[in-house]
């Protein structure tokens, strides 16, 4: 069983975040594995140990100046991890960031495909699906459990009344919502272990992709950034018993009740 | 250039569709163009709906067959694009079966997607809005090069309103053979019980946070959204917990609500929330930190524990009824 997690390595979203003059997000601070592909990174390893056999990849597009997320995800316990990293991918929309992943995943022809349903950075959510039909590979999105059974992989998919069992014969691509698994913390032995694993860093050129990334591969401008219209505060009350009953004042006064 | 074409892939459901593909449907037909609907399963009560709002023509992928919709209905818009021609756009809501079609037909047709979509406005062209940051600042957008452009609408971003149209006339568009792609099948489905109205659709919604300190303590919110007639809402911190599940979810990546009313309760108000629930009409917060962002936005606000509002104003609620 190997696999292949599709991993980004995002700004801090703690850090107060900011766009560009060409309305790029900034990245040029500090990079970490996005929370939540942690949880991609998690399935795969407990999917590859169940198999007892196979291996976890982890794989990327973006800045390789830093590369401490990647580290991170081999600490978790994944093999070994691919990035392409070149300037000529700044301002690459979600197909061109599909086109590049699907290339470099072709390379390792993996059983199973591993992404987040959506990014914590650009959440566009559609990079994953547009990979596996790149890739000619049945998806499964918003897996809440995933199970292999032989040659094909049983997902638990969300709905919005309840959720879905849904089959797919392998290899096939999966995407997975935050909090599915408890993402492990990496062993001070997988941190150590993580510095000698293998990281290709891989240049555009190493694809052949050139015309279809970066901003003339984007088709779509941003003509415009503006500071959105905000609400302002209202009447405000220390709760002295009658907080209950302010309420339903306010709710009358509305015509809720 | 007058726009002349617009596609709109509605979502079938109980017998109509997604309150998000009526929303879409409606700003649609505000274009004066030709407006198209795209559906599956189709019948004669789907194509007086999509008369109704907008469509004068509705095509019909058929049966499914227990597919996901994504790869068969992507290919079944590619089909017709090569064989009636592209359209200027097409619309598709953000859903979990929206966005698999949205990524299919992108990749399909080798053109971009604009998604988290807020506002799309014919000035020459058609223009987008995308909340950023929380919604605290808006991006405007818009495709170079040839379409068709794709574009992935948030839900509640139109009103939906019937246009009082006779129905559609219903055109087949079968998916044709789609490989390898088509296997991911729907073997069995499990719906949750839920009462009360929907959460995107709740005049009233209640949601809680981690402030209410338990798991147990969410049976708080559930009551005093079933006195209000409202739905029950979540912070993601308390789904990520697993308190509750995700379909409760109000945020950026959970969804969006423009209730009467929004009681926030024992929830901070980070960005990620607001930008789901801050179209709200009205906003009540309950929290116990004074300084809390939420009250930043509320229209009303009170500073206290959860705990003892709550159960008082359930106490009232009672009373009334
Ligand atoms: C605020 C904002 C809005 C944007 N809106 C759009 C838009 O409307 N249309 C558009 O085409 N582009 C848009 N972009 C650009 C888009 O974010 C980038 O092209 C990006 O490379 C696609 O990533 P995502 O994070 O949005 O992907 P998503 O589709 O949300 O990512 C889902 C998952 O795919 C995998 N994945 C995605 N990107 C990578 C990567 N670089 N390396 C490894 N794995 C990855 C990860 O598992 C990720 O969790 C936007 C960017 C920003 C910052
Ligand atoms: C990419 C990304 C996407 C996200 N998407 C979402 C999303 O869709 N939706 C979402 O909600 N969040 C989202 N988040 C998470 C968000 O940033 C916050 O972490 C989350 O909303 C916090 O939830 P909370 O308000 O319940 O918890 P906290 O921030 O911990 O707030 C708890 C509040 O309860 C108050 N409190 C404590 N005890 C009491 C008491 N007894 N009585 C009254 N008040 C009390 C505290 O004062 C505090 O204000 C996202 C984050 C990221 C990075």
């Amino acid at each position: 069983m190997n696999i292949v997690v599709c991993v980004k390595q995002i700004p801090d979203p703690a850090a107060p975040q900011s766009l560009d003059a060409s309305h790029n997000l900034n990245r040029s601070g500090k990079l970490i594995l996005d929370e939540a592909d942690t949880y991609g990174v998690e399935m795969a390893l407990q999917l590859v140990d169940k198999a007892g056999t196979g291996e976890v990849t982890v794989v990327s597009m973006g800045s390789a100046a830093d590369v401490a997320g990647l580290r991170n995800a081999l600490a978790m316990g994944a093999a070994k991890a691919v990035i392409v990293s070149d300037d000529a991918l700044r301002g690459t929309d979600a197909l061109g960031t599909a086109k590049v992943l699907a290339a470099v995943i072709k390379r390792e022809s993996p059983d199973l495909v591993l992404a987040a349903t959506e990014s914590s950075d650009g959440y566009t959510g559609t990079t994953p699906v547009q990979i596996a039909e790149l890739l000619g590979l049945p998806s499964i999105t918003f897996a809440k459990s995933v199970a292999i059974d032989g040659t094909t992989v049983k997902v638990e998919r969300q709905t919005e009344s309840g959720f879905d069992e849904v089959t797919a014969p392998l290899p096939a691509l999966v995407t997975v919502t935050a909090g599915v698994v408890e993402p492990r913390y990496a062993s001070f032995k997988g941190i150590m272990a993580a510095k000698s694993k293998p990281l290709e860093v891989l240049s555009v050129a190493d694809l052949s992709l050139a015309d279809q990334i970066g901003p003339t591969g984007a088709r779509q401008v941003i003509t415009d950034v503006v500071t959105a219209e905000s609400r302002s505060a209202g009447e405000k009350y220390i709760d002295e018993g009658d907080g209950a009953e302010r309420i339903v004042g306010f709710l009358e006064s509305i015509k809720v009740l | 250039m007058a726009l002349s074409n617009i596609w709109i892939v509605t979502e079938p459901s109980n017998g109509s569709y997604t309150t998000t593909s009526l929303e879409l449907l409606t700003h649609g037909r505000s274009f004066g163009a030709t407006v198209s609907a795209i559906t599956w399963g189709g019948n004669a009560a789907l194509a007086a709906a999509a008369g109704e709002y907008g469509a004068t023509t509705l095509y019909d992928v058929g049966d499914l067959g227990g597919a996901l919709p994504g790869v068969p209905v992507a290919s079944a818009i590619a089909a017709l694009v090569a064989s009636v021609g592209a359209p200027d756009a097409i619309l598709i809501p953000n859903s979990y079966d929206g966005r698999d079609i949205a990524g299919r037909l992108s990749a399909r047709l080798d053109r971009p997607v604009l998604t988290n979509v807020t506002d799309l406005v014919d000035d020459g062209g058609l223009a987008t809005e995308h909340p950023i940051f929380g919604g605290s600042q808006t991006v405007k957008a818009r495709f170079t090069g040839e379409g068709p452009g794709i574009y992935v609408i948030r839900a509640k971003s139109f009103a939906a309103e019937s246009g009082g149209g006779t129905a559609a006339s219903v055109v087949a568009a079968p998916s044709g053979d789609v490989g390898a792609t088509g296997g991911a099948i729907i073997a069995a489905t499990h719906v949750e019980e839920r009462v009360g109205p929907k959460l995107e659709e709740a005049a009233v919604v209640v949601s809680g946070g981690r402030g209410l300190g338990e798991a147990e303590k969410y049976a708080l919110i559930e009551e005093t959204a079933k006195l209000l007639n409202g739905a029950a809402g979540a912070s993601r911190a308390i789904v990520d917990a697993g308190w509750v599940p995700y379909s409760h979810q109000v945020g950026q990546t959970g969804k969006t609500v423009k209730p009467t009313v929004y009681i926030a309760c024992g929830i901070s108000g980070a960005t990620q929330h607001m930008v789901g629930m801050k179209g709200s009409k009205n906003i009540v917060a309950i929290n116990k930190d004074p300084d809390a962002p939420i009250f930043q936005i509320a229209d009303f606000g009170i500073v206290g524990d959860v705990n003892k509002v709550l159960p008082a104003l359930i106490a009232a609620l009672k009373a009334r009824a």
